[in-house]
């Protein structure tokens, strides 16, 4: 069946970059330094106030995973491009959008948890209580990520094999991802402050729209791009 | 199939087209002199209400650009082509000064008014967000060096980028507002109404004008490629 | 009726470039290569360096698009039919494409996982290659000749009608470049065809049906018998 193959084309690669990215270790535990020291030098510049900085804590924790996720989005298909992979790749029979999702998966799995071990280390250096309603919280994070994640990925093909790939990703992204970040730092910044869904609802809503709006746009598109 | 293209006949530089920019630099200095002088000084701003008529029709004007760089990009996703891919970079160019203009009159404006350069409301806020998502645009394609490559990847940036322009704006909206009401012809005085409308074209023409030469300049500077292109492979 | 001969004709050949052209910036590198290739031929393609022999092999395995002209390969247009096309062909470029971090085996599961259908036999694969022994070894460790003869049983995973094989030969010890023939001439009696870009004739001599020549972006004598 088409469908499976697909599937199974995707699980593949999700695979093989989630393995290829554990074994060669220094990849992540990089990108994760990176991010807390990120966080610290975030507290320095808001501190040491623990009103201020708990005040602070959502908007530093969003912008430190986008920052480290950038290194993770060149690293995605710089990956390929190292030993001509990416031609290999390329001449698998089936959709493109296939090669988009598996490589979408993987990074999610990695910002994901990359997200989590931020947020660990924020909760304490940030001197952040959970709240009452942190399953919505758990929500915005999520919905989030991928909103973040999708953008990533989709840019991170195209800028890591253009010339100035350091400079350019974040000049594509970072306006682009304008939606998500206030949405969700605001919506987890409600959460946080013990907003009950009040404020946050039309944030998640928001959040929702966005990714399902860039889900399918990068999708659709990743076959022009990855071209040529 | 992508056979090479021939120099754009349309694309020449011609005489017409010099004329269509008289007429539209004639039609704007009209527009903006008839604007200054009908207005009577505002109320609360005084004559500092006369930016309005450079600083709203560069906003509409910027908007107007980056809905072209769109409907290019569509097209050449949909099917390839060289002209729609010239014209949008045309068209991102123009579009990012009208963008730079707009906000550097917004902020001239602010300040007196608000007593602030800077203030994070929705709809300045949206145009400088707006204005990186084009300078995004035009350095993706001043790094990318295939001209095929170039086309289709500056498209798709083009596309996602214009389908998030409404999203922006709400979002910054949810998130800020201190701004007037949308200053639409219809709340405002009538004599402010007609000088609004007046730029409105005038600056309408300058942008064709000005994109149209832009494009020109790409269109004459790709034929002098494919010139050497029809050389390279032995008259064919 | 002439269209229509040229038509059959065109279907069973395997590999039908018509005035192909490529360039690069302002530099054409291919400016009109015309060249068919049979069912059951071999092809060699011979040429200084920059003449335009892997531009080539990249156009017809869809890996670029030509700005003119246009290529089938068994029986698919390279440009409006590219899934089509990969599906009937294998590639073996200079970099060998694999995955550093895999080892041998995970390596060969991704590409069939990729490559989709049913089950594909990779342990004998590995046995043929040579590779058994290192199956699970990460490719990081292995000598360049391993690597291309671990890129030879990708190849051979997916049984494809054309073989675009660029340099084959490179990095390979005796024993390599016998496996590499072996593996061409029962690819040859399948019915198979193959291009073989080669910049020395001697490896690959008594397999190949023909050699062409390409300078400086076209074709020279066309159709010279070995």
């Amino acid at each position: 069946m088409a469908w499976q193959d697909d599937w199974r084309r995707v699980r593949a690669i999700a695979w093989k970059d989630l393995t290829t990215e554990r074994r060669s270790k220094a990849g992540f535990s990089g990108v994760v330094a990176f991010g807390v020291s990120v966080l610290v030098l975030f507290g320095f510049a808001l501190g040491p106030e623990a009103a201020a900085l708990r005040d602070a804590a959502s908007g530093v924790i969003w912008l430190t995973v986008l920052f480290a996720g950038v290194l993770a989005f060149n690293r995605s298909f710089q990956v390929e491009l190292e030993s001509g992979a990416i031609e290999t790749l390329l001449l698998y029979p089936g959709p493109r959008w296939a090669i988009f999702s598996g490589k979408l998966l993987a990074n999610l799995v990695f910002v994901g948890v990359l997200l989590s071990i931020v947020i660990g280390v924020g909760i304490v250096l940030f001197q952040v209580g959970i709240p009452e309603a942190w399953p919505a919280l758990l929500g915005v994070l999520a919905l989030g990520t991928v909103g973040l994640v999708s953008l990533g990925t989709f840019y991170g093909a195209m800028a890591s094999r253009s010339r100035a790939r350091e400079v350019l990703l974040p000049l594509l992204l970072f306006p682009m991802l304008v939606p998500v970040l206030l949405a969700a730092i605001q919506a987890s910044r409600a959460l946080l402050g013990g907003d009950v869904m009040t404020e946050a609802g039309a944030w998640i809503r928001l959040l929702l729209a966005f990714d399902v709006i860039f889900l399918v746009a990068t999708h659709l598109a990743f076959g022009a791009i990855i071209e040529g | 199939m992508h056979s090479i293209a021939h120099a754009d006949p349309i694309a020449t530089p011609s005489a017409r087209w010099a004329w269509f920019g008289i007429f539209a630099l004639l039609f704007l200095v009209f527009a903006q002199v008839t604007a200054v002088m009908i207005s009577v000084p505002d109320r609360d701003m005084g004559h500092l209400q006369k930016i309005m008529y450079v600083h709203v029709p560069a906003a509409w004007t910027t908007f107007l650009a980056f809905f072209v760089v769109a409907i290019c990009s569509l097209r050449v996703l949909f099917r390839g082509g060289e002209r729609d891919d010239l014209l949008a970079a045309s068209a991102a160019e123009v579009g990012a000064v009208f963008n730079a203009l707009t906000l550097a009159l917004g902020m001239m404006w602010g300040r007196p008014t608000w007593g602030v350069w800077w203030t994070w409301d929705a709809r300045l806020t949206s145009t400088l967000v707006l204005l990186l998502i084009f300078i995004g645009y035009l350095s993706l394609r001043a790094f990318v060096d295939d001209p095929e490559r170039r086309a289709t990847w500056s498209a798709a940036v083009g596309v996602l980028g214009a389908i998030n322009v409404p999203i922006v704006y709400m979002s910054v909206r949810w998130w800020r507002t201190l701004h007037q009401v949308q200053s639409a012809p219809s709340t405002l005085d009538p004599a402010y109404t007609l000088g609004l409308r007046l730029n409105a074209f005038a600056f309408l023409f300058v942008l064709i004008f000005l994109i149209r030469r832009r494009y020109e300049a790409a269109a004459l500077l790709r034929a002098a490629e494919h010139a050497d292109d029809a050389r390279a492979l032995g008259g064919r | 009726m002439a269209a229509t001969t040229s038509l059959e004709r065109r279907r069973t050949l395997a590999v039908d470039s018509q005035a192909v052209a490529r360039r690069f910036g302002a530099r054409w590198v291919l400016r009109g290569v015309s060249l068919s290739v049979e069912s059951g031929e071999v092809v060699g393609l011979l040429g200084s360096n920059g003449s335009g022999k892997s531009t080539l092999l990249r156009v017809l395995a869809t890996l670029l698009r030509p700005n003119a002209g246009s290529a089938t390969v068994g029986g698919c247009d390279v440009v409006r039919d590219p899934d089509g096309a990969r599906r009937q062909l294998g590639f073996l470029a200079h970099a060998p494409g694999l995955y550093d971090d895999l080892t041998a085996r995970e390596n060969l599961r991704f590409a069939a996982d990729m490559l989709g259908g049913s089950d594909r036999p990779i342990e004998p694969l590995l046995d043929r290659v040579g590779l058994g022994r290192a199956a699970n070894d990460r490719v990081r460790g292995f000598s360049a000749g391993m690597q291309r003869r671990l890129a030879l049983a990708r190849l051979l995973l997916a049984s494809p009608l054309v073989l675009l094989l660029d340099e084959p030969y490179s990095n390979l010890d005796v024993e390599g470049i016998a496996l590499m023939n072996a593996v061409l001439q029962e690819h040859v009696a399948r019915g198979g065809a193959a291009i073989v870009v080669l910049h020395e004739l001697a490896p690959a001599s008594g397999i190949l049906h023909r050699t062409v020549t390409l300078e400086n972006g076209r074709l020279d004598a066309p159709g010279v018998a070995v």
